[in-house]
């Protein structure tokens, strides 16, 4: 159970004076319930990858494997991955139209012709996930806040009982809280229920913070794959393909140059405390 | 007075139900009073929803205040016959650079503002080329804007701006789409403005790193001024950001845990450097007392 992305390549345009290589032989292997980052400058083919896993684009060349069987097969049910891995677009918000926020959350179970009781249970089920106040489930979307509103777009997409979740940058223009609350609250999910966790995002920070495995993409391909403190490790490479490290790594790096014996791979805040107590006690 | 004075200032939302009357009215802006002297680098924090961007609004005149009075460089938003010298006395950066640019060419977007403001073409081409310098986007002029990444995007709407001569931007996040190094990239291209040319910032982020080097803060919550001092002076009260969504970069936050811990550093450390400086001097202190 779980995905393989095989050989695959991604051609824009295929066929036309336009055509662009987007991604080039990409193999990843995502077993059941990882939390990954998906880390990679603008245009390095992040959502281009994460378009194909629930097949929204076809790959080129390679295949994908969905718990065992290949989604490019002729006789597979692309309806059926679609409700499986739940893809959640940058600013999901854009996409909520619905006259309150229980009908939102509703629309994506109805459509697989779940029956009504089952739908409103699902519904339920996934607005308490996302830990949006119950107050709130009947007023119009349009009159919550900016973090609210990412929560019901989430719900809406963990409504359809997805095994793997995609997140576009899901935190991009929330504030500092905002983030931390939408992060906890599918940290919180995934240790819950195992699922399966795609994260994107450009914030170093967060990466480091939630995920247990990062993928480095850059122009197409992916440059590296492995734990956090590993990939920070690399922090000069990943400067020069226009992403950094988060400033915890800067500063343990500062130190240590300063003749400090500190572990410099640390990656998060309460890491990095830990370790200077204990070199300054 | 400054570039930029607010007394007083209300903004009211009148929320309406789905058949036209009113169900209430929300002030996005409650009595504000700021002045922003030319040539300082300004930045508004405030959780979503706070009114930052609302405030951000009157200051190019995009929104008129519900009472009380904004002065652009000594005019008052609420004449209109001056509405197209506050616009350019006063420019706009969104969040998004692709719904700004309208170009097909860097340098045609760049001097779509001069041109409409009837500026001789000879002096439109130099202004462009100014503008696209001060931002370093000079070597893509001839690009077309959809092959540049976010952050040249993002430098090329600021470009536009340059290009109208203004006294002052107003950048209402103009990286949260952007990656690390396109927020580098912005936030370089905006020091250099307001360091070498002078320009009057004025940065609405969720990012706190990028506002160290601010010369004021103002912190935004249910729409008024929260909170308002330099860099150092609003970062020193963690708990307090905290409570307003906000938070601290993580330099300032480590300092702060480890004084927690009973190390004993100074209050807002804002930098690498400081904290770096700081920590040295307590090992060269321990080595000391132990010797």
């Amino acid at each position: 159970m779980s995905m393989i992305i095989d050989h695959v390549s991604y051609i824009y345009g295929e066929g036309t004076p336009l055509a662009r290589k987007a991604l080039s032989d990409i193999n990843i292997n995502i077993p059941d319930g990882q939390f990954v980052g998906i880390i990679g400058h603008t245009g390095s083919g992040k959502s281009t990858l994460m378009q194909h896993l629930n097949g929204l684009l076809k790959a080129t060349e390679g295949h994908i494997y969905f718990n065992g069987e290949d989604i490019y097969d002729a006789d597979y049910d692309m309806k059926k991955l679609r409700g499986k891995v739940g893809l959640v677009f940058q600013y999901p918000e854009h996409q909520l139209f619905e006259i309150d926020v229980f009908s939102d959350v509703c629309f994506g179970p109805k459509n697989l012709g779940l029956e009504k009781k089952e739908v409103e249970l699902r519904a339920y089920d996934a607005l308490r996930k996302v830990g949006l106040p119950e107050e709130l489930y009947y007023q119009s979307p349009f009159e919550l806040s900016g973090g609210q509103k990412r929560r019901v777009a989430i719900a809406g997409v963990l409504a359809m009982k997805p095994e793997m979740l995609i997140l576009d940058e899901p935190t991009a223009g929330l504030d500092p809280k905002g983030r931390d609350e939408i992060l906890g609250q599918i940290k919180k999910l995934q240790a819950q229920t195992g699922m399966t966790i795609l994260l994107v995002s450009h914030s170093m920070e967060d990466v480091a913070e939630y995920v247990d495995r990062i993928i480095v993409m850059n122009q197409g391909t992916v440059m590296m794959d492995d734990i956090p403190r590993e990939v920070f490790r690399h922090y000069r490479e990943l400067e020069e393909v226009g992403l950094a490290a988060p400033q915890v790594t800067y500063i343990m790096h500062a130190l240590k140059e300063k003749g400090l014996d500190v572990d410099v791979d640390v990656t998060t805040i309460e890491e990095a405390a830990a370790e200077l107590v204990r070199v300054l006690k | 007075m400054g570039i930029i004075r607010t007394e007083d200032i209300v903004f009211e939302y009148i929320r309406r139900d789905e058949e036209g009357n009113v169900e209430g009215i929300t002030k996005a802006v409650d009595n504000v009073s700021i002045d922003i002297k030319q040539g300082q680098f300004i930045a508004i924090l405030g959780h979503n929803g706070s009114g930052k961007s609302t405030l951000a609004k009157h200051m190019n005149a995009i929104l008129n205040p519900t009472e009380g009075t904004v002065w652009v460089d000594g005019m008052d938003t609420n004449d209109g016959e001056q509405l197209w010298n506050i616009r350019q006395t006063a420019g706009m950066v969104f969040q998004n650079p692709d719904n700004q640019i309208i170009g097909q060419v860097v340098e045609e977007d760049v001097g779509f503002g001069p041109e409409n403001m009837g500026i001789p073409t000879k002096e439109i081409w130099q202004r462009v080329e100014e503008s696209l310098r001060a931002v370093g986007m000079y070597e893509f002029r001839k690009a077309s804007p959809n092959k540049l990444s976010g952050g040249q995007k993002q430098r090329v709407s600021i470009a536009g701006v340059l290009a109208m001569h203004p006294k002052c931007i107003v950048l209402d996040e103009p990286t949260a789409m952007l990656d690390p190094n396109g927020r580098r990239e912005v936030i370089r291209a905006l020091r250099g403005l307001n360091q070498v040319e002078g320009v009057t910032v004025i940065l609405i982020t969720h990012y706190m790193e990028e506002i160290i080097h601010a010369d004021k803060v103002f912190v935004m919550d249910q729409g008024k001024i929260a909170m308002d001092g330099t860099p150092r002076e609003i970062f020193s009260q963690v708990e307090k950001l905290k409570s307003l969504r906000l938070d601290v970069p993580q330099v300032t936050l480590l300092a702060y845990e480890l004084q927690k811990e009973g190390i004993p550093l100074p209050n807002g450390i804002l930098t690498i450097e400081e904290l770096v400086e700081a920590l040295e001097k307590l090992t060269v202190g321990n080595r000391v007392t132990v010797g």
